[in-house]
């Protein structure tokens, strides 16, 4: 594989990524708990929308086989896909979607500032300013937990078991393929090793704060990367992809 | 989650520097740092601000509608308190 297929695979990840959390975020417009809640997760899932579009856009380009992010977004199959594990897990209760967006962004904030300085100038461009929006919702999700975790009984017992049931799917954010190795070595892109560190003493010291136990090790899932996962995304994609293969080509 | 709501607070924003931060509206939240994230997602999604402050109403002293005979009609009628009697120069648009 040369550098240049592995950068426009490590982008079109990268959009997976944030597509697909964008669409687990969207199912909670019109279901939130609170008014001001719901705005902020509908804030969230356009900021991932957006960022989802730039990474395919410009992987498109760097294919040069005449697709677009629309076409990628929504007439792939599920193995097409190569997101984590973390981002396609059903919302749950409301800790639950604030404990997925704890592990993930806490993650994702240290991805994009690796990028950000990457020698790659259009991926690093659309890193610095996705940078600046995750670090809002990491404080937002982060802040959640803490009250949460810190609050009644029962909160605390429920983020304990959010925290238990999603640990399983962060092992595969560090345990990178080829692909992630060609994009740290060739474009000076994120280093897991460093990054899997940093992020446990990062989500080490939220849970502290938010009075819950970090999970043992344990056996952890994967299979993201090789397009392989869990029961719940093909579900997730028929809903997301519904319009496009029922009326192929339709646009406002 | 009980059904109790949480506390209202009311929100101030600056639009730019050198401004005046001005009444925008009201959130609810569980807690003042709750306030200004609710705050900054309702109110500057569309680059609205650069500074917010939120305050619980409940922290607001207001004038009593029953007394405003007293409190503001005595200055109704004194014009000379007014600063209307000289122009504004051209290119002050903030006075």
């Amino acid at each position: 594989m040369t550098n240049h297929q592995a950068l426009t695979k490590y982008l079109f990840r990268l959009g997976d990524n944030a597509l697909i959390l964008a669409q687990r975020l969207g199912e909670l417009v019109a279901n939130g708990p609170e008014l001001e809640e719901e705005l902020a997760t509908a804030n969230f899932a356009l900021d991932y929308l957006g960022q989802a579009r730039m990474f395919y856009a410009r992987a498109c380009e760097l294919e040069g086989a005449g697709r677009d992010e629309d076409e990628i977004a929504f007439l792939r199959g599920e193995r097409e896909f190569e997101n984590f594990l973390l981002v396609e897990q059903p919302n749950g209760h409301f800790g639950d979607t604030i404990v997925r967006q704890v592990l993930f962004d806490s993650f994702y904030i240290l991805q994009l500032e690796a990028l950000a300085a990457c020698s790659d100038p259009g991926t690093a461009e659309i890193a610095a300013r996705a940078q600046k929006e995750i670090q809002y919702h990491l404080r937002h999700a982060a802040h959640w937990l803490v009250r949460l975790g810190d609050g009644t009984q029962e909160s605390h017992a429920r983020v304990a078991d959010s925290l238990q049931n999603f640990w399983r799917y962060t092992g595969e954010l560090f345990d990178g393929d080829g692909i992630d190795d060609l994009m740290h070595s060739a474009f000076d892109g994120p280093d897991l090793q460093r990054i899997a560190g940093t992020w446990h003493d990062n989500v080490g010291k939220i849970l502290q704060q938010a009075t819950l136990q970090m999970p043992e090790d344990q056996w952890m899932d994967g299979g993201g990367r090789e397009g392989r996962h869990t029961e719940p995304f093909g579900y997730l994609l028929a809903e997301m992809q519904y319009m496009q293969r029922a009326f192929p080509g339709a646009s406002w | 989650m009980s059904n109790k709501e949480w506390p209202l607070y009311e929100v101030f924003i600056r639009s730019r520097a050198g401004l005046s931060h001005r009444h925008a509206g009201s959130v609810h939240a569980a807690d003042a740092q709750m306030a200004l994230d609710h705050a900054r997602d309702v109110y500057t999604r569309r680059n609205e601000g650069v500074s917010i402050w939120v305050v619980r109403s409940s922290e607001i002293i207001a004038s009593d509608p029953a007394e405003s005979s007293a409190f503001f009609e005595p200055a109704a009628d004194k014009i000379y308190r007014h600063p209307t009697f000289y122009e504004i120069p051209d290119g002050v648009e903030n006075l």
